[in-house]
């Protein structure tokens, strides 16, 4: 099937079978391999992308139905320059292997962009529904709670 | 100007985190090669059987099917993996063969390879395969083992594989004369490492060169090198391991796999480029499995609270095959229940089991995990017992400073004997106390509140690191001043990029942002060795040491020629060399790469050592218990790069609180795994164990390496199941609940407190 639609600010199309996920066609057919696939069943949140500004979960949603959607993912938020998200995960060493690393970002991007304030609790909750094997998580938590300024700042994007 | 030390000890950011905070980084899945075809596994769903057929031919008949791999193919002998450690002869018969032979022995063990033109064909073509075998009794716990309901290898006899016999001292005769004997039955279930990234290769054979190149290398890249080529009939120099970014190891990753054959092996057969990328699934019946041990122990000791010994027997449920590293945890939980105490006496039995399950090999804290469990739960019920206050009463048995070197057990058979190097168990002791609160925090012992029952515990750990015997680098001093590090060190994750740049940039005196290392590919050194048993700060470290005084040495002896004077009289200062008031920089002293080799020895392992204490608090009415605070000390000798050292810590506890609340490889009776999948096998989530904190200290350097650094990055998980184990039981200890099993997962714990109410009813 062929499908369009629009990949870290770029109008791409693909001719995919039915059965593409999107995770398949963003690392294959696009070659965007920072989309990391650890589990294929939607728990472990490495696959994480946004759609229309919302985080989803790559391994669960077929390539065709982003049809004419805005898809970012962890290429599409930073250019050379580390976003202070990034920056603060670095800071805080809330990666060791970095497998996770693209899934919590966008996760924790998507949910700042929405609510600047969140609070610890509000963003732990947000946060478990990635796995992060290496971290014991509380470096990640750390990092998203000193970005929160930066959204503030530049206001919900 | 000299800037001896300034980067060693310092919280440097990670230069790993530039490509992977923005997905630049490289796994092996985002390797391609050209014209490269595609591998899935048909894996046994069978536990235990006779096969009896195999027809592949309506696979093969699927349009994009290239080949379908069965052992048939493999020629007459099919190749089985062999023994990193511990090659004992007598364990020959349990090696795995790289593709099931006859028999299957466990749900998951590889049974044929399908390549084809995309990984999606070549599924669809597994499930064409006609498979038909012949179950056999399975064999899925320890009574079925001994009962020889079937027996994993008729050849042997017995499910019985080996017995390790750790030993110290006469504990026969020790425990006749001890005022206080205490013995329980203990047991730790089956967990994994479960690291993030699942396993695959690249393999790519270039027939005119004659030369097998394999992407997907970790840990020990030239120990598999040689595996592989050996297997493969080929030359060493004709096969290298490319290592990429590894997305988590824990002790799993990077042994030799039946894909450690299979992937290569395919592309050799099928003249083109092969790609394999597990799935979760297949990762979870297929990576080593862990822990999976029970213990009968005895413990004794005098009226007023001294250790004497430690005597009894541990099965360690070992799979359907020898991994690796298969005994390494079997042994270790021998060798080093006595932990960080005084254990004159020592009689322990470790019995490696096979059964129909995923072979097991090490996982972070491999046996030390399980037997801190065992120890420290020992030490909670003797001071139940002896009423004598539990803190008072490790006290009184930590190995002293003034008694190190301290010997510990010696194992056999594969003889060795180690002892605990240096270390002031009782400061670091002490300081965990303070850093917890623990005086303040006991007034909530036993207390109710908001139904949440209050507990707390302590224990202490030791953690063997540095494993020997060597390890390689070759330090390169670029034309223009640069400095490339090839390492037989490896990465799975732990930083290695960032902290061997900040020993190079020390050792030659050169910025940090001009050095690179390179690591875990076997084209970098002659014979590297990896990253496994804390071992690549102080080994790849100390070779980096080593090699720096090489090329200062070459540098003097190159500049001494333009400058007119001896090699000693140069003065090497401030990225250059100086004789008399002239000046060579390190950016173009030489019209080629100045280039040295070096190799750090060591056959003694380093003993970090440390201290934690844990507050809980329980729901007798659930069983769900909230994990209110961990603080955990530990002194590593000398710190290399706080920032990941303290990364490493937390992340390496709440690995631990996973093994003790969550994670559970669980299989039926007939050795059918019911845990397939992360929505049955739980992990710890970012709002599970929110407050965990760690302290770190350089109290005693190790005597054994010039860094005077000790392994460590395994330590923070050892301790836990047994920590929180205690905190458990004195939190319930109005109802003396004892838990002696992990995980303690809500429904065990909800059983034990309503097997300890209806006692006290009866009482």
């Amino acid at each position: 099937m062929q499908i369009e639609f629009n990949l870290n600010g770029q109008a791409v199309s693909a001719d995919v079978e039915p059965r593409t996920t999107l995770a398949d066609c963003i690392r294959n057919d696009f070659g965007q391999t920072g989309t990391h696939l650890a589990c294929e069943h939607g728990v472990c949140g490495a696959c994480t992308v946004l759609v229309n500004g919302e985080a989803v979960r790559s391994c669960l949603l077929l390539a065709v139905q982003v049809q004419n959607d805005k898809v970012v993912t962890i290429e599409g938020l930073s250019g050379d320059e580390l976003t202070p998200l990034q920056a603060a995960f670095r800071k805080h060493h809330a990666l060791q292997c970095g497998f996770c690393t693209p899934g919590f970002i966008t996760t924790a991007h998507a949910l700042l962009s929405h609510e600047p304030d969140a609070d610890e609790d509000r963003i732990r909750d947000v946060l478990s529904g990635n796995l992060c094997r290496c971290s014991g998580y509380v470096p990640i938590v750390e990092a998203v709670l000193e970005a929160r300024s930066s959204y503030r700042d530049s206001g919900s994007k | 100007m000299k800037v001896f030390n300034s980067y060693i000890g310092r919280p440097m950011e990670r230069v790993e985190d530039l490509r992977m905070v923005r997905g630049r980084g490289t796994y092996v899945a985002d390797v391609n090669r050209p014209n490269q075809l595609y591998a899935v596994i048909l894996r046994s769903s069978t536990a235990h059987g006779i096969i009896k057929s195999i027809d592949s031919s309506e696979a093969l008949a699927l349009a994009g099917v290239h080949h379908v791999l069965t052992a048939k193919d493999l020629g007459n002998e099919v190749p089985l993996i062999p023994l990193r450690l511990q090659p004992l002869p007598q364990l020959e018969p349990f090696h795995q063969p790289v593709l099931a032979d006859k028999k299957v022995r466990y749900v998951g063990e590889p049974i044929a390879v399908v390549i084809a033109e995309s990984a999606a064909i070549a599924e669809d073509a597994l499930e064409r395969i006609a498979l038909e075998i012949d179950p056999l009794p399975a064999v899925a716990t320890r009574a079925q083992a001994e009962a020889k309901r079937s027996v994993l290898f008729e050849g042997h006899g017995s499910n019985v594989a080996i017995t390790w016999k750790a030993f110290r001292g006469d504990a026969d005769e020790a425990f006749k004369t001890a005022d206080y004997v205490r013995r329980e039955t203990f047991r730790v279930q089956r967990h994994a490492a479960m690291f993030m990234e699942p396993r695959g290769f690249v393999a790519e054979w270039d027939e005119a060169a004659g030369k097998l190149t394999v992407w997907g290398a970790a840990k020990t890249a030239w120990y598999n090198r040689r595996t592989l080529a050996a297997q493969l009939g080929l030359e060493l120099e004709a096969v290298d391991l490319i290592e990429v970014d590894v997305g988590g190891g824990f002790g799993s990753r990077g042994e030799f796999y039946p894909e450690d054959y299979l992937i290569p092996a395919a592309a050799r057969i099928v003249g083109r480029p092969v790609k394999w990328t597990e799935d979760r699934r297949e990762h979870i019946m297929s990576a080593n499995h862990a822990r999976d041990v029970e213990c009968d122990v005895e413990f004794a000791a005098t009226r007023d609270g001294r250790f004497i010994g430690l005597r009894g027997q541990i099965w360690s449920d070992i799979g359907a095959y020898i991994r690796t590293n298969g005994s390494v945890g079997p042994r270790n939980v021998a060798q080093y229940m006595s932990g960080p105490y005084c254990m004159e006496h020592i009689d322990l039995k470790s019995s490696m089991l096979t059964t129909n399950k995923t072979p097991c090999g090490t996982y972070r804290g491999p046996g030390r995990y399980e037997t801190d469990f065992i120890r420290e739960r020992m030490i909670d019920l003797a001071a139940q017992d002896l009423k004598i206050d539990r803190v008072e009463l490790r006290r009184r048995n930590l190995v002293a400073d003034a008694q190190m070197p301290y010997t510990l057990a010696s194992i056999t058979p594969y003889d060795s004997s180690t002892e605990l190097d240096s270390g002031d168990y009782h400061a670091v002791f002490d300081r965990c106390l303070k850093e917890f609160g623990w005086e303040e925090r006991s007034k909530l012992r036993g207390q109710s509140i908001d139904g949440y029952y209050h507990g707390l515990a302590i224990g202490s750990f030791i953690e063997g690191g540095a494993a020997g015997p060597k390890e390689e680098v070759r330090l390169v001093l670029e034309t223009d001043g640069a400095l490339s590090v090839y390492m037989g060190s490896s990465s799975v994750g732990q930083g290695l990029e960032t902290i061997m740049a900040q020993i190079a940039a020390d050792a030659m005196e050169i910025p940090y942002e001009k050095i690179t290392i390179l690591h875990g590919s076997t084209s970098y050194v002659k014979d590297g060795y990896g990253a496994y048993h804390s071992r690549s700060t102080v080994m790849g470290g100390s070779a980096i040491l080593l090699g720096a005084e090489k090329l200062k040495e070459l540098i003097q002896q190159t500049a001494a020629q333009r400058l007119g004077c001896k090699s000693e009289e140069v003065v090497i200062d401030g990225e250059q060399a100086s004789f008399g008031g002239n000046h060579i920089a390190f950016a173009g002293l030489s019209e080629t790469p100045l280039e040295v080799e070096a190799a750090f020895f060591n056959k003694k392992y380093t003993w970090a050592y440390g201290t934690q204490a844990a507050h809980v608090a329980v729901d007798p009415g659930t069983g769900h218990v909230k994990v209110i605070d961990v603080m955990s000390v530990e002194d590593v000798g000398r710190m290399i790069n706080p920032l990941t050292l303290h990364g490493q810590a937390i992340g390496s506890i709440v690995q631990g609180l996973g093994g003790a609340f969550l994670e559970h490889l669980v299989y039926d009776d007939e050795g059918q795994l019911l845990t397939g999948s992360f929505a049955d096998y739980l992990m710890p989530t970012a709002s599970d164990f929110p407050s965990i904190r760690s302290v770190t200290l350089e109290l005693k350097p190790c005597p054994n390496n010039p860094l005077g650094a000790k392994g460590a990055g395994e330590g923070g998980l050892i301790p836990i199941g047994g920590l929180m184990a205690n905190a458990v039981a004195d939190a319930l200890s109005h109802l003396n609940v004892q838990p002696m099993e992990l995980p303690l997962s809500p429904p065990r714990i909800w059983q034990l407190v309503e097997e300890a109410e209806a006692a006290r009813a009866r009482a």
